[in-house]
């Protein structure tokens, strides 16, 4: 009966050396207040000055969601008080943004749906409240005020939260492959607010929607949208109608909790910063960024789809990840393997540990170079799959190097015919009653011979071989 | 010694006749003696000017000698000084001393100059007679009973009583040339972005100006020439080079067109019409062509600049909110109880005032009728004065309607004070250079001719106000201060 529309603020960091309207570094973790300088603490007669690398990622995320860049964009001031906001208001940009009218592509059930970017605009970061380390008193750490953001402003064109999600991820995908942001989540790097309503299913006519306000992992997200749509769905239902208000998303008690209500927002008073000029692009500056685009997720999945012969499916889950295709491409130059392969070895293998242990790429204790010999080993029949998948084990968990394992544990497997021949020969005598209803024709039996010989070998031989010679004589014995 | 000029006490140091610190120690002396009647200093830093002053002595001795090495002057306190207090006239910054100092102190202290105080103002540069000052009144050195005009009162009147041979001051609507006009000094507010303005605590971003008080035009224009250039830590500020304003000034006069706005002279004061008439004559008989011209959108300059400065000012003063630095007020139960408070205490009334206009011409729902409009009235006068500037080198007229008024006269009725600034404001809201220079008295009060040019036409101002004082002796009169004439 209802539909649920959802548009998405997302909040990114930029990853410049300074702020974007001072010189003090941007590195997370400092000690308190020991990176905002005379402008981040907004003392008397300090003045913005724009840091040139903060448009420039600006404009690089513009050109890669083919939007308009504009030429004479304003920056404008957001006024509000609050204690981590040292001048009483944020500079922000309101009426003409940096980027505007942008899109991506996301696969919704194996269809392609556009979502619309309303607008991308730059600003600053403020600091932040810290109402733990007093008894009865707040503290204020200005490191973080000052840091460049760029805000991206999607249309409501996501359907629910798993389209949310997919949407969001991609952008993620994306800043961190234009190397503009470290997408960092648990460091509030790249946060979301998600606006939210319901309409009637076949009505163009939106609802009132909530905003649910500064929400900071992909579960989050997904958890947040799923409460709201049911909450609204439950006031609509019962014939009342959804107020207008800021919500917040309470994770431990996985629901949504309202924070203000419409009357109660600020009026933010937003007019042009007098303090900037306007920010002056011009055509030159644009098309020499387009010149210096990195590969785009978009263009690495049909590149791989093409080069590596992968299915679209394989694809799409090594490219979100920047780094992860990084790492596929770099085993893959190692070695002669067959590309798909390895594909699978790291879907299924590699990440599922990665996953489980909620593992970024840069942080894996398994080197491409360790991944590329273990699936070299297999490749020269020196292990088999499945001893593989034991090493690797050992490989993640302790961080040893595929020889070290295979020689301390002596797993190496046996593809020397000759010794292979003899357990063969060995299992064909032992089992003579078998073989006689194998070959009058209990074909099943054929496994358990084999089962045999690797039992006789403890795992060790080669699987392969052991087919072939036990297939050679069994028919010699017929 | 107090008469001399800035190009005078120049000379007299480096040639060694007289050393900073007797020079120093005399203008410390003055202001002891005659400031108490004045109170155009907050702070005075004796023995910070004095050090400096031996300091410089013996570096004069080294022979390094910068261009003005050992000269005191006072700064406006609303530029930032490291280690000196910077109160900007209000009880919120009563005890703030800055931890950097304001660009235009960092380039007068290259100069070699020595800081000998802070001096009074309005509160955050807010009045037209420095009566709002969280530190009192200050006194028009021609009579201790009237203003002398605001916001840089302190500046000005110090300078006009010889307590310092120089002083900085700011203008957002006149607050250099309007005091210039009521102590018979010389005030220029030079183009909007000529001076940086880092440091200088913000009233209205988009009109503030920083500039210099001195008793003649060759003195403004060597001051001028070191407080003015690109500074990469104002994005507003100019890169266009800056001239040697005081070669240009004392250049061979070359002859001028001079426009005079018809609507400044409506309904003018007739003692003010007749002071202004006689300078017109110099200039019609010295080498100038006049010619009558229209500025009817200057009128209204004063109700644009009564939206943009307040709406700028609302958000600018907002980060003294008691949380980081400032007066905080005792007692609050939370944090919005420390904002109200704090601001409501630290505030004077007419800061107080002027926040809460800009806070409502900025609200939703009003912006468009006021703020946007009162931009786009800007945007025609800065046209009107264009078009009048293809026709005439430089406007003059007087630079305010009157001479000082009475203390207390217009405290309380804010129209009438607003008014004080009505030939001031539209240059403001243009961006463009002016003067005051004095041109006269009137009930032995005086009056300022104020020059107006094109953006970054300070030269032209300057030389016609040399040219000026060449055949004038307006600005060689002083107020008697200890029986002294």
């Amino acid at each position: 009966m209802w539909e649920s529309v959802i548009g998405l603020e997302i909040h990114v960091q930029l990853k410049t050396q300074s702020k974007i309207f001072s010189s003090a570094s941007t590195n997370f973790g400092a000690e308190q207040n020991t990176q905002a300088c005379a402008i981040d603490l907004g003392l008397p007669g300090v003045l913005p000055v724009l840091n040139e690398e903060a448009v420039k990622m600006a404009i690089k995320f513009g050109i890669a969601v083919g939007a308009n860049i504009e030429n004479n964009s304003i920056f404008a001031r957001k006024n509000y008080f609050y204690p981590d906001l040292p001048k009483g208001y944020q500079i922000s940009q309101y009426e003409i943004p940096i980027v505007s009218n942008g899109s991506i592509n996301i696969d919704i059930n194996k269809k392609v749906k556009k979502i619309r970017i309303t607008r991308a605009h730059l600003e600053e970061d403020a600091g932040k409240s810290i109402h733990d380390l007093y008894e009865n008193e707040s503290a204020i750490d200005l490191n973080r005020a000052g840091t460049p953001l760029i805000e991206i402003v999607s249309e409501p064109d996501l359907s629910n939260a798993e389209e949310a999600v997919k949407y969001l991820k991609h952008i993620h995908s994306l800043v961190r492959y234009l190397d503009i942001s470290d997408g960092n989540m648990q460091e509030g790097s790249f946060r979301c607010d998600a606006n939210i309503s319901l309409k009637k299913s076949n009505s163009s006519e939106l609802g009132i929607r909530a905003e649910i306000k500064n929400i900071n992992s992909f579960k989050f997200v997904e958890q947040a949208i799923n409460y709201e749509i049911q909450r609204q769905g439950e006031i609509l239902d019962s014939g009342k109608s959804v107020i207008q208000e800021t919500r917040l998303f309470d994770p431990i008690r996985n629901e949504t909790r309202s924070m203000r209500s419409k009357e109660e927002a600020n009026d933010y008073r937003y007019f042009p910063d007098p303090d900037l000029l306007p920010v002056s692009i011009s055509n030159n500056l644009i098309e020499s960024i387009k010149l210096n685009m990195p590969e785009l997720p978009n263009d690495k999945k049909e590149r791989f789809i093409k080069q590596y012969k992968l299915t679209d499916y394989d694809t799409s889950i090594l490219v979100l990840d920047k780094d992860l295709s990084a790492y596929y491409e770099k085993v893959l130059e190692k070695t002669d393997l067959n590309p798909k392969t390895t594909a699978n070895w790291i879907i299924t293998e590699l990440l599922s540990y990665a996953n489980k242990s909620n593992t970024e790429v840069k942080n894996y204790p398994v080197s491409f170079e360790g991944l590329a010999s273990l699936l070299t080993y297999i490749h020269e029949g020196l292990i088999s799959n499945k001893q593989a998948k034991i090493i690797f084990e050992k490989m993640w968990n302790n961080g040893e190097k595929p020889q070290d394992i295979i020689e301390k544990e002596d797993i190496k497997q046996i593809s020397d015919t000759m010794e292979i021949n003899k357990l063969v020969d060995n299992v064909i005598k032992n089992h003579y009653k078998s073989v006689e209803e194998y070959l009058s024709g209990k074909d099943k039996l054929f496994g358990f011979f084999v089962g045999e010989v690797m039992k006789e070998s403890k795992g060790k031989a080669n699987p392969k071989i052991v087919n072939q010679l036990l297939k050679e004589k069994l028919r010699n014995d017929k | 010694m107090e008469d001399k000029t800035l190009i005078e006490l120049k000379k007299e140091i480096q040639n060694k006749e007289i050393s900073s610190y007797e020079l120093t120690k005399f203008f410390l002396n003055r202001i002891k003696k005659i400031d108490p009647k004045l109170n155009a200093f907050i702070t005075v830093t004796e023995n910070d000017s004095l050090k400096k002053a031996k300091k410089i002595d013996s570096e004069i001795a080294k022979g390094n000698i910068n261009p003005l090495s050992g000269i005191p002057i006072a700064q406006k306190d609303i530029f930032c000084t490291k280690g000196i207090k910077t109160t900007c006239g209000s009880k919120m910054l009563e005890n703030f001393i800055s931890p950097y100092d304001a660009t235009v102190v960092e380039k007068l202290d290259k100069a070699g100059m020595i800081i000998i105080g802070k001096t009074n103002m309005d509160e955050f540069a807010m009045g037209s007679s420095n009566e709002t000052s969280y530190f009192g009144d200050v006194k028009n050195p021609w009579n201790l009973n009237c203003v002398p005009g605001g916001s840089s009162g302190g500046s000005a009147a110090s300078v006009a009583a010889r307590l310092i041979p120089c002083s900085t001051g700011t203008d957002t609507g006149g607050s250099i040339r309007q005091p210039a006009s009521l102590t018979g000094v010389c005030g220029i507010k030079p183009t909007y972005g000529r001076v940086s303005r880092y440091g200088m605590i913000a009233f209205a971003s988009s009109l503030d100006q920083a500039g210099i008080f001195t008793r003649t035009a060759k003195d403004c224009a060597i001051l001028l020439s070191h407080i003015s250039g690109y500074d990469a830590k104002d994005s507003t500020s100019s890169k266009k080079e800056v001239p040697d304003y005081y070669k240009d000034c004392t250049k061979k006069f070359e002859k001028m067109k001079i426009g005079i706005p018809e609507e400044f002279l409506d309904g003018l004061d007739s003692k003010v019409a007749e002071v202004f008439a006689e300078s017109i004559n110099i200039f019609k008989s010295n080498g100038c062509e006049i010619k009558k011209i229209s500025l009817k959108n200057s009128k209204l300059g004063v109700s644009a600049y009564q939206v943009v400065a307040p709406a700028e000012c609302s958000s600018n003063l907002s980060r003294f909110d008691g949380v980081r630095y400032g007066f905080r007020a005792n007692d609050v139960k939370d944090i919005d109880e420390l904002y109200k408070k704090s601001r409501s205490q630290g505030f004077g009334d007419e800061v107080k005032r002027r926040i809460l206009i800009g806070t409502y011409a900025l609200s939703t729902g009003y912006y468009d009728a006021y703020y946007l409009k009162a931009q786009k009235i800007r945007t025609i006068i800065s046209k009107e004065f264009q078009n009048a500037f293809k026709e005439v080198d430089l406007i003059i007229g007087p630079t305010a309607p009157d001479c000082a008024f009475k203390l207390g006269e217009k405290l309380n009725d804010p129209i009438a004070m607003y008014l004080s600034d009505i030939f001031t404001v539209s240059t403001n809201l243009a961006g463009l250079p002016a003067i005051s220079i004095p041109m006269g008295f009137k009930n032995k009060l005086p009056l300022g001719l104020q020059i107006i040019g094109n953006h970054f036409d300070e030269s032209k101002i300057l030389s016609l106000s040399n040219h000026y004082q060449n055949l004038t002796d307006w600005h060689m009169q002083k107020p008697d201060m200890l029986g002294e004439t």
